[in-house]
Parts: structure tokens; C-alpha cells; sequence
């Protein structure tokens, strides 16, 4: 570790007791606390952080601020190793590690710069134009290996990220001077105040700008407003807090930079980041404005850097990004910088100015440092190979070349309108700053400061005090007495709008990041793609991780001047979210892995788990797939579970059926309505099975109904459709037949259900003791009484074929009950059974699986239920499934499918095909359950086919795959056709 | 994300709610006298316009309750919040342009 030879011996806000070591490039060295990576590059005076993307030409720091375009890093290493990381976000901590992005084996000597020696045959498009024949995919694999920037982790991401809704009154956006001065006045009326500001101090251009606000020192003025806010009770600055999104009715995205790499590594309980989801009454955009690079060829070596950034580099953290600097400007501001620079004890070799009349108090100040001033003259092209050497300053006719190592560079500074875009707003072209400036509001925003393209510290105080007061004034907060902050500025001189600087030859590039030259654009104009729009999508402009914020205004201008057209012709392109690249960590927040989803426990599942349950997820439930003993396969188990059923007695928990109840004068004609078959005649204590429709006619549930009382019915659903289908139900009762007098009561999760199914079911509950008459309660009939002395409603449905009684208890009863079922049905081979014998039993029986065996087109007269046209009365579906479509008999219809062989079982999927007239195979329909009955020994098949009721007994091949398979169609129902057994 | 103010529970985030899309649409009946046509318009045809939507919004996350809601489809501006069976507020279109 050596001294870092470009920090100033003083000076600067940083901590010069909290020394900090980092790791670049696998080489160590030293910064202090408040430094960003950047800023401790900068004062090791490490130039080159990087390689371009498509030329892989050197590349240096360009800003000090989230615009930056070059110093990508890759940060940080195993799980926490992050591509992409913009060098002047990242705060400096000790043992921070990084490294280039783009190049290899390192930044100074990268292989792949040999793109950069014949870049001149790399155009806009060549990928595209030169890689056609005979197919583009064949090169596709390998372009896109050797492009894109850092590397991402494949390890599974270990940092811990959260989110948090806010609600405030006046949120203001940006802690620069205009922001300070909102926020403070709508503090003070006794708003409720967020303050977002993405740096790590408040501020803005107070950190590196000397300015006097009601005489005091700018740095220390924000100070003070910063306290004066945090003071408030109902008011919160933010700080590392990026305002990414900024969404419909006033609602925004904030992220919040929490834990670095190494807190995090260390404490698993800290968050890297905490995504805001803010909603605010009224917004104040204080979001400032970036400055804008010169287009002139060899802009893009190390070393050449926009002027407000070495100016902040230098003033904030002492660190000098060289030592003979140049400036070259078309505005006053970079005047400042020279200024800075020079008080500061470097070297300011010339100041290059456009304008061919330079300001005549700034030109004083330099005269007084014995600064050289160059008006009205340009750079017209670079040297130095991995670092700049000097520039060639062209004076009318004359050029030269001067000695530097430095270049700082301004153009004038863009707004920062990003989230003012995302809102909605229109921009309007500002001839004043040539740029684009805030026109037209939709949201209750409104845009203060640099922002609005208002740069003077003066214009910004003022802008901000009103806007913070008359915004909290307007949502009821009176105004405190006092007026706007002061500052005594300087006229500035109007800014000479320059986009593009012919030079010498070379590349002039007016995107850094994407390698985007002024060439480029031109060919893009040249080949017809001048819409700014197929700009961007031709030249790749504007893209990537930096989204344009250096490069879009240049573009625009460039595209416009070749076009015949004015900037505020051509248009812009759409700022979108997010405003900065955000970790899809933050968007992802706590919910992740188990908590992503949670799944909902049956109320008997502590005996499931100690019974050994092989757990699945099944609509939202951890239900018990199968419950296999010791050494036993999955497959057995279920056929053991089967057989249980077939010849003694099995329980299953099928507490997520659903249960709504529907209860008033009018529910037994809402339910004739809302079935495809009739429910009016069910009678009371009776249970009757029923298709729900939906408009098409298409089957969207199916259970069985219950008759409570003569206005109270129990509507039962299939697991999977207990939310729905009451939703269902609501929206018809609220939003079509509101004169119906019925309410409706999802009650699913009040009610556990046990089901006892086979031939001893009988026998087991009528020991388990009962008040109910079992020889009374046939199938489909209904009972409410006490099993084991616990309050039940006793269903006799059946879904396996076999004698059942679905037992309903309140849901915390349901275990206690089990247990009870399970001890008194030792004797009768009781046994649990789990979903895989479940689906099994039922599709032996031929019972209808919604979802499995029917899709999002399958009607109730596809699966065999013409009699319900016969319905007198409406039902939802009905007039659908009357149109001549969902007549014709050659629909796919429910069938049996049995095995030609009685032995192979027949893959569900596979597609029943025939040879069509010019002898192709056409599918006619396909396997949609099968299993391999334990009971019949044989394979049992359901499926959709073509006209399949009319073609029973026809044999039929079936293919999956290379595979054919043989069956013949038959009856859906394969086990106990008369209902013998469960009519027992 | 819209702010909707629900109108029994005030003013909630957007992701509490359903939308059901248009509103207003007559459910034509009894079948037997409705043509395949106007079936058919009245399974999928939408109006889909450039400025104020009717639209009928589920609080799915709260009180469960279904109402409409004026919305412009540009803006997201929404003009009004009403009853279920009450008329869509067409007066709010008169110059209510981008």
C-alpha cells in the first residue's frame, strides 16, 4: 500500500482519522471514510478503470455522480459479487474489493481491444447487416458471449433486502439547494416531509461549490437547513436513497442503500437495500441537472472528464484528477472549475471557450491567476494512448497542440427530468440552456431548481421556498411566516450551443457507454432510421446501465442538425423506470424462497407430519401427498392407500374443499343461475352434484350442493376453487342481479373435513359412536349430529367410488377427531390416504377432475351434459353453448381409454391420432388421467376425443413421443358401473 | 399504482383491488330471443377508449365490495367513484381531453 499521490494535503469532506484500505484490480490501496470508490481512484491516481463496451477502447472516470458512463466495476466477490456498479456510487469501506469490468486479463492490457483497430468496419448495425447468411441465430451464441459487461454471480443471492410503504405530504426529491429550501419551508408549516437524496451527504452542489446563502458558507447553510428539517417532527431526510420510479397518482420507488458487502457478510439481519413505496400528496422535483460532455474526436480517453466533476473530486474529496488540467467549455460554469483548481494548487494550463466572447469578469479572474484564456477556439482531437497526453486547440485557422493530462469538458448542463418524464409530464426544448426543460404536468408535481433548467443558487432558493410553501398550503398546512433564503449571484452568460465539433478524424462519441460516435448517427439518418425512437434502437444510444444520461441531449441535437429539423422538432425518447439500475433483489424484497408463497397447513397437519405425510404443495396447501412407510416407494404407497379404500376402510383429510354459504329468500334461484343444472327442487337434508359455467359455456367448477333449509344452501367447491368461486358469486350478486335478496359466506377454513371411505366407513363411525342414523343417511344425503361426541355435519358424497361419509368439525376439532378415527378403525384396516390414491380411486370411477381432464374450452356439453339445455330457466353459459359451434358433434368429448393389450399403461398427453385424406397424423384428442388400477389389475385411461361419445368400442392409437400405443375407447366409468358400492 | 378510494373503506393502494374491466354492460336475455351477434357483442366486444373509462373495480383485499369507477385511460386521472347501479357520469367527459 503506497500514499495516495493525487490527495490534497488538506481539505475536502472527508475523515482523515477513519483511514480506509480497498482492494483494485487485486492491488491494495487506501482512501478515507466519506470517499466513494471513485473519488480513492482518483486521489491512487489510477486513470483507467475500464474498457468500452463494443471497441473496448480505454476508458476513464467521467463524473462523480449516478450519470457515470465508464467506471462500471464489478464488486465484491463470491454470492456478493455485483456486475455493473457505477464507481461514484459505491461509498468506500474498509476491505472493499473491485475490479474492471469489460476487459481481460486486465484494463490495461485487454485482449479484445483489438475491436478497437478496426472499429471503422464496426458501424451501427454491422452485427446485424454482416452476420445475415445463411442465418443470424448461427452467430448469435457467440457475439452475445463476447459482448455485455460484468460478470453475474451464479452463486444464489446471500444479501437480505426489504420494503416499506411511506406516506407523506410533500415529498421532495433532491437535497441540493432547491430541495433544502422545499423541504424546509414545507417542514415547517407542519407537513408530513420525506426528503430523498441520493448522495451521502446533503447538499448537492453545495459540496463542491463555494457559495454564500444569508451569509453563511453553502456546505455549512445546508447543514443547518438539514437539522432544522430533521427537527421537525413529521419530517425525514433519507440519504442514499435513489428515487427510481416515480408511478401514477403521486406514487414512487425509492431504494435505499442500507448495508455495504461487508456489514452485510457480517450481519445477516442487515438489508443491502429497502425498497420505499412512497404515496405522496404533492411532489417536488428537486432533481437538478447533469452536465453534458463536448462531442469532439478522442472525447473518450482517460483523463478527459467533465468540468463540474473534477471540480468535485477536487473540492470535496481532495483528490486531483490530474496535475496540468484544461478546460473547454461553451458556458460559464467550467470557469469554476479552473478557479477551484487553481486555488487548490494545480495547474490550470488554458481555458478553451466556444464563444468567441468570453464573460469579461470571469476572464478577470483568470487574468489575475495568470490562467491562459483561448476564446472562441476548440479542441479538435486528443493523444495519449491509455491516458491523456495533450489536445489540439484550433483558433480560427491555426491549430496547436497542447500538453496536459487533464481535460475538463462541459457543454452545458441538461435538467434532470427523468422522473418528471416518468409522471407523465411533457418537456419542451429551452432554447435559453439548449436543453430540454419540464412543460406540461398530469400529477401533482412540480419541478424546482436546476431541474426546471434554473441554475443560479439565487433562482433555486426562490423556487424551492415557494414551492415547498404554496404545496404545503394547498393540502391545508398555513404558511409560516419568513422569506425565501438569499444568495448574491453572478449574471451568467448565455451558453453557446455546440453539438458536434468536426475535428481532425477520429471518433467523436457522443455515447460512452454504448460506443455511439457521431458516425454512427449519421449512418443511422443516412439509412432512414431518424425517428429518435429507431435512433435508439439502431445505434443502441442511450441504452444499458446509464440509459443516456450524459449522451441523450447531444443526440437528439446531432440527429436533428442532419436532419433539417430543430431539437424540439426531432423530440426525445422516453425516460423510463428505473431511473437507475436497481438489484432485482429490491424488487423482490423479503419475498423469497418459503415466504415467497407461503402454504397453508390443513388444521389436522401436526398428525399428518408425525404420520410421516410425503408433503406436496397443492393449490396453495401442504396436503399429504401419500404417507409411505419405512423403505416404501412412493408408487406403493398410494397403491397401498387404494386398496385400503377398495377393501376396508381409509380417512382423508380434505379440509380445502371449498364451502360457501348462500342464505336468503332468492338463493335457490341465484344458484339455478349460477349452476348449469337445477338446484331450486334439491330438497332439504339432500345433496345434489353440480357444473359451474362461465359465459362461454365452459365448465369452470364442479361439487355437490347442499339443501340446509328451505333459503340456505351449502355450495361445496373443488379446492382450487373456494376463492374464485365466491368471488364468483359476489360479482354477480353485485354487479348484474342487485334486486336478488341473498348474501353469501365463503366459510371454507371454519370447517376441517375428514372423509371415511370404503366398505367398513359404515361400520367404523357407527363404533366411533354417533347420534346420527346411518341406515337413514343414504348417498347423497346430509346429517348434522355428533361423531364422537363432537358437533359435525355428515355428508354422504362420494369421490372413490366406495360408501363415504365426509364428516365437517370446526376446523380446531379436526385433529381430534383423526385421531379418534384413526385408534377406533385399528380393527377395520384403517389407513390415511393421501392425493395420489385419492386421484387415482376417482379415476377409476370416472369421476370428472376440472382442471385435469378439462381445459379452458371444455363446456358442459363437451363431458356429456346435453340434458341441461332442457333447463327451463337461465343459467350463466347457457346462451353460449346454444350457439351452432358448441353444437357440433365432432368436439373433443370425456371418454374411457382402455389399453388394447389390459396390460401398458397409456401416458397422459399422448394424442389419440389418425390419418387424415392425405394420409398425415391428426391428433383427435388426448390422454388426460391415467393410472394403473391396484383393484381391476388393469390400466385405466381418461381423455378428451373428437366426437367420442358416438365412438365407443372403436379402436384407437395413440402416440407420445416416438411411442404408439393401442386402446380401444369405453365408458369413462371402469369401477362399479351400477354404483352398487357406493350406494351401500 | 392508482390510489382508489374505495367507497366504504377510503382512499387504498391499487393493489388491493381487482378490476373487472368495462361497465355498464347489459347482460342481453331471455337466450332463446338473443341474436348470435349480439351475444357475441356482449361476450367481447369493448369500447377501449382514449379518455374517460367506465370500469367496475373489486376491493378484493378489503371489504370485498364491487363499484365503478370513472377513469381516464391517458392521465389515469379518476374523475369519479360510484354505485354499482348508478348511471355512468357522462357530463364529466365534456371537455375532458388531453
Amino acid at each position: 500500500m503506497s500514499h495516495a499521490p493525487c490527495r490534497l494535503a488538506t481539505g475536502g469532506r472527508i475523515d482523515r482519522k477513519k483511514p480506509i484500505t480497498f482492494s483494485w484490480e487485486g492491488k491494495t490501496y487506501s482512501g478515507y471514510e466519506g470517499d466513494t470508490l471513485a473519488s480513492a481512484l482518483i486521489a491512487n491516481g489510477i486513470r483507467l478503470v475500464g474498457r468500452s463496451f463494443k471497441y473496448h477502447r480505454p476508458r476513464g472516470i467521467l463524473a462523480a455522480g449516478v450519470e457515470e458512463s465508464n467506471a462500471l466495476v464489478q464488486l465484491g466477490a463470491g454470492g456478493r459479487d455485483t456486475p455493473n456498479m457505477r464507481a461514484t456510487e459505491v461509498r468506500l469501506y474498509d476491505g472493499l474489493t473491485a475490479k474492471p469490468v469489460n476487459c481481460w486479463p486486465s484494463a490495461r492490457f485487454d485482449v479484445s481491444s483489438v475491436n478497437n483497430l478496426v472499429s471503422r468496419f464496426l458501424p451501427a448495425g454491422f452485427y446485424y447487416k454482416t452476420f445475415m447468411w445463411p442465418d443470424w441465430h448461427l452467430y448469435e451464441g457467440i457475439i452475445r458471449r463476447a459482448a455485455g459487461l460484468g460478470r453475474v454471480s451464479s452463486h444464489a443471492d446471500p444479501d437480505r433486502y426489504e420494503s416499506r410503504f411511506a406516506h407523506c405530504d410533500v415529498a421532495v426529491i433532491g437535497a441540493g439547494v432547491a430541495g433544502l429550501a422545499a423541504a424546509r419551508e414545507a417542514a415547517r408549516s407542519g407537513a408530513r416531509v420525506l426528503l430523498i437524496e441520493q448522495d451521502q451527504a446533503v447538499g448537492g452542489n453545495l459540496l463542491y461549490d463555494r457559495r454564500i446563502i444569508d451569509g453563511l458558507e453553502g456546505g455549512f447553510w445546508a447543514e443547518k437547513a438539514a437539522r432544522e428539517i430533521a427537527d421537525c417532527p413529521d419530517a425525514d431526510i433519507l440519504l442514499n436513497t435513489v428515487a427510481v420510479g416515480y408511478h401514477d397518482h403521486n406514487s414512487l420507488t425509492l431504494v435505499e442503500q442500507v448495508g455495504n458487502e461487508a456489514e452485510c457478510a457480517r450481519d445477516p439481519r442487515m438489508p443491502r437495500y429497502r425498497t420505499w413505496l412512497v404515496r405522496a400528496k404533492k411532489v417536488i422535483l428537486a432533481t437538478g441537472a447533469i452536465e453534458r460532455p463536448l462531442v469532439f474526436p478522442g472525447n473518450d480517453r482517460p483523463g478527459v472528464m467533465l468540468a463540474g466533476a473534477v471540480r468535485h473530486y477536487a473540492w470535496r474529496y481532495a483528490a486531483l484528477p490530474g496535475e496540468k488540467t484544461v478546460l473547454f467549455t461553451n458556458n460559464d460554469d467550467a470557469y469554476r472549475t479552473a478557479l477551484t483548481l487553481h486555488d487548490l494548487g494545480a495547474t490550470v494550463v488554458a481555458v478553451v471557450d466556444l464563444r468567441t466572447e468570453a464573460p469579461a469578469d470571469l476572464a478577470g479572474e483568470l487574468d489575475s491567476r495568470s490562467i491562459p484564456l483561448l476564446p472562441g477556439s476548440a479542441i479538435i482531437q486528443t493523444r495519449g494512448s491509455k491516458s491523456l497526453k495533450a489536445v489540439q486547440v484550433r483558433t480560427g485557422q491555426k491549430s496547436r497542440w497542447i500538453s496536459c493530462d487533464t481535460l475538463a469538458m462541459s457543454g452545458g448542463y441538461n435538467p434532470t427530468v427523468h422522473l418528471f418524464s416518468q409522471s407523465g409530464g411533457q418537456l419542451r426544448f429551452d432554447d435559453r440552456i439548449a436543453s430540454y426543460v419540464p412543460d406540461r404536468s398530469v400529477q401533482d408535481e412540480i419541478s424546482v431548481g436546476a431541474a426546471r433548467g434554473a441554475f443560479s443558487t439565487g433562482e433555486c432558493l426562490a423556487q424551492g421556498f415557494e414551492a415547498g410553501g404554496a404545496s404545503s398550503e394547498a393540502i391545508g398546512f398555513p404558511r409560516a411566516a419568513g422569506t425565501a433564503p438569499q444568495s448574491v449571484d453572478r449574471a451568467e452568460s448565455p451558453i453557446l450551443a455546440c453539438w458536434h465539433i468536426a475535428g481532425a478524424g477520429g471518433k467523436a462519441f457522443v455515447d460512452f457507454q454504448n460506443d455511439v460516435s457521431t458516425s454512427d448517427i449519421a449512418l443511422s439518418a443516412h439509412e432512414s432510421f431518424r425517428s429518435v425512437e429507431h435512433l435508439k434502437r439502431y445505434t443502441t444510444l442511450g441504452m444499458a446501465s446509464d440509459q443516456g444520461k450524459t449522451s441523450n441531449v447531444n443526440a437528439l441535437a446531432i440527429m436533428a442538425s442532419l436532419t433539417g429539423r430543430s431539437v424540439g422538432e426531432s423530440g426525445h425518447t422516453r425516460y423510463r423506470f428505473p431511473y437507475t439500475p436497481i438489484a432485482l433483489g429490491t424488487l423482490a424484497g423479503r419475498y423469497r424462497g418459503e415466504i415467497f408463497r407461503p402454504l397453508r397447513r390443513l388444521p389436522a397437519h401436526g398428525w399428518h407430519e408425525e404420520a410421516g405425510a410425503l408433503f406436496e404443495d397443492f393449490g396453495g396447501w401442504a396436503r399429504p401427498a401419500c404417507y409411505p412407510r419405512a423403505g416404501e416407494a412412493r408408487h406403493d404407497a398410494e397403491r397401498r392407500e387404494a386398496l385400503a379404500v377398495r377393501n376396508g376402510v381409509g380417512l382423508f383429510d380434505g379440509s380445502p374443499l371449498g364451502k360457501i354459504e348462500v342464505k336468503g329468500p332468492d338463493a335457490a334461484r341465484f344458484l339455478d343461475l349460477i349452476y348449469a343444472n337445477t338446484m331450486s327442487t334439491l330438497k332439504v337434508g339432500k345433496v345434489r352434484y353440480g357444473l359451474m359455467l362461465n359465459e362461454q359455456g365452459v365448465i369452470i367448477d364442479d361439487g355437490v350442493a347442499t339443501r340446509l333449509a328451505d333459503d340456505h344452501f351449502l355450495v361445496g367447491t373443488s379446492s382450487g376453487g373456494a376463492d374464485r368461486i365466491a368471488a364468483w358469486m359476489e360479482e354477480w350478486l353485485q354487479c348484474e342481479w342487485l334486486d336478488f335478496d341473498v348474501i353469501v359466506a365463503p366459510v371454507t377454513t371454519a370447517w376441517g373435513v375428514i372423509t371415511v371411505t370404503g366398505p367398513q366407513a359404515r361400520a367404523l363411525l357407527a363404533k366411533t359412536g354417533t347420534d346420527i342414523d346411518l341406515s337413514a343417511l343414504t348417498h347423497m344425503g346430509f346429517a348434522i349430529g355428533r361423531v364422537a361426541d363432537i358437533e359435525a355435519r355428515v355428508f354422504r358424497v362420494s369421490y372413490t367410488g366406495e360408501a363415504s361419509f365426509e364428516i365437517n368439525v370446526a376446523a380446531r376439532a379436526t385433529e381430534a377427531l383423526w385421531r379418534i378415527l384413526m385408534n377406533q378403525g385399528e380393527e377395520f384396516g384403517v389407513a390415511p390416504v393421501g392425493i395420489d390414491a385419492w386421484d387415482l380411486l376417482r379415476t377409476e370411477k370416472g369421476y370428472l377432475h376440472i382442471g385435469a381432464d378439462t381445459d379452458g374450452t371444455t363446456t358442459a356439453l363437451d363431458v356429456g351434459w346435453a340434458h341441461i339445455m332442457k333447463k327451463k330457466n337461465e343459467f350463466v353459459g347457457k346462451r353460449s353453448l346454444m350457439r351452432p359451434q358448441d353444437q357440433r358433434t365432432d368436439r373433443p368429448n370425456f371418454v374411457g381409454l382402455a389399453a388394447e393389450d389390459g396390460r401398458t399403461r397409456l401416458p397422459i398427453g399422448a394424442h389419440i391420432v389418425a390419418e387424415d385424406a392425405s394420409g398425415t397424423l391428426r391428433s383427435e384428442g388426448y390422454v388426460t388421467s391415467s393410472v394403473f388400477s391396484p383393484t381391476l389389475e388393469t390400466p385405466v385411461a381418461l381423455g378428451m376425443l373428437r366426437g367420442g361419445r358416438e365412438r365407443l368400442g372403436e379402436k384407437v392409437r395413440l402416440r407420445s413421443g416416438d411411442a404408439m400405443f393401442h386402446a380401444v375407447v369405453v365408458d369413462a366409468t371402469f369401477y362399479d358401473k351400477e354404483g352398487a358400492r357406493l350406494n351401500a | 399504482m392508482l390510489l382508489i378510494s374505495c367507497p366504504w373503506c377510503g382512499p387504498r393502494e391499487e393493489l388491493e383491488f381487482r378490476c373487472g374491466g368495462e361497465s355498464h354492460i347489459q347482460r342481453p336475455g331471455p337466450c332463446e330471443s338473443v341474436s348470435d351477434e349480439r351475444w357475441s357483442d356482449y361476450l367481447f366486444t369493448r369500447k377501449n377508449p382514449k379518455g374517460l373509462h367506465y370500469e367496475r373495480w373489486l376491493h378484493a383485499f378489503g371489504c370485498r365490495r364491487w363499484f365503478n369507477v370513472a377513469r381516464h385511460t391517458a392521465t389515469h386521472r379518476i374523475e369519479a367513484v360510484y354505485a354499482m347501479h348508478e348511471p355512468a357520469p357522462i357530463h364529466l367527459e365534456q371537455g375532458n381531453v388531453l
